[in-house]
């Protein structure tokens, strides 16, 4: 499953490095502690947070992640939109809180590891 | 690259500059792909940079980053002027933070940049001195 196939399925509006929707998910993780994120989710992996500020885009792009949701209608800070377009790092928005997002990734075959 | 000089990265760090945060690692990161290291090396190359680099900003005043890229394996050593650690074996348990809050809000300081830094790396030494800084020495073996 790549990240574009989620953004069709899911109310997710990409707002940042639609250049890398072909990049495959190995799963999910949902954290709004940084180094919660870089020490336990996977390469790969779509990350779903709160945090809207630039420092996501640094933890997506080191630990690897395929994309970043920012959920529960948090707008990403300007310079977080402007970093993630120059790292290539897929940043998606939704008004939809963190756990129904994740509860719809589930359902769509997105699983925790 | 020369057997036993290898690549020499030198990065200045400044506490609380949170807009360049990650900057140094990053391009430590890029260095890494260019010369071809496997990406899953790479990646806890760039994790345990990342927390010490993310230390230097959140706890310190100053510090530097170094990395030395061997061809068997990648140096991280980072540097700081700062309050140091009054309780290392503490700062080692996962959890424990004495982040302040603004920057636990970012999601900073969950207390687990030290533990990460050790998951990662196949050596791992600090040394702080109260009251003046910590000293953090990582290597990360190619295979």
């Amino acid at each position: 499953m790549t990240v574009n196939d989620i953004v069709k399925s899911l109310p997710l509006t990409v707002v940042a490095g639609g250049d890398g929707l072909g990049a495959e998910v190995t799963g999910g993780y949902v954290s709004d502690l940084l180094s919660n994120v870089m020490g336990h989710a996977a390469a790969g992996n779509i990350w779903v947070t709160m945090q809207g500020h630039q420092n996501i885009v640094a933890v997506a792009s080191l630990a690897g992640l395929a994309a970043v949701i920012v959920a529960g209608g948090a707008v990403p800070e300007r310079e977080t939109v402007a970093k993630a377009e120059s790292e290539g790092i897929v940043l998606l928005t939704t008004a939809l809180p963190s756990f129904a997002v994740v509860g719809l990734l589930y359902q769509s075959g997105v699983k925790g590891q | 690259m020369n057997s036993e000089q290898g690549i020499a990265l030198e990065y200045e760090l400044k506490g609380g500059d949170f807009e360049i945060a990650g900057e140094a690692s990053s391009k430590i990161k890029r260095v890494l792909q260019q010369i071809g290291v496997r990406s899953d090396v790479i990646r806890r190359i760039a994790i345990s940079s990342y927390e010490a680099e993310m230390n230097v900003i959140i706890h310190a005043w100053s510090g530097v980053l170094k990395a030395r890229v061997f061809p068997d394996r990648t140096e991280i050593i980072v540097e700081d002027q700062g309050p140091g650690i009054a309780d290392i074996d503490l700062a080692m348990q996962e959890g424990y933070s004495t982040a302040p809050d603004h920057i636990r809000e970012m999601g900073f300081g969950a207390g687990m940049g030290l533990p990460n830094m050790v998951r990662c790396s196949d050596e791992f030494a600090i040394n702080s001195v109260a009251g003046q800084g910590t000293r953090i020495n990582i290597v990360i073996r190619h295979s």
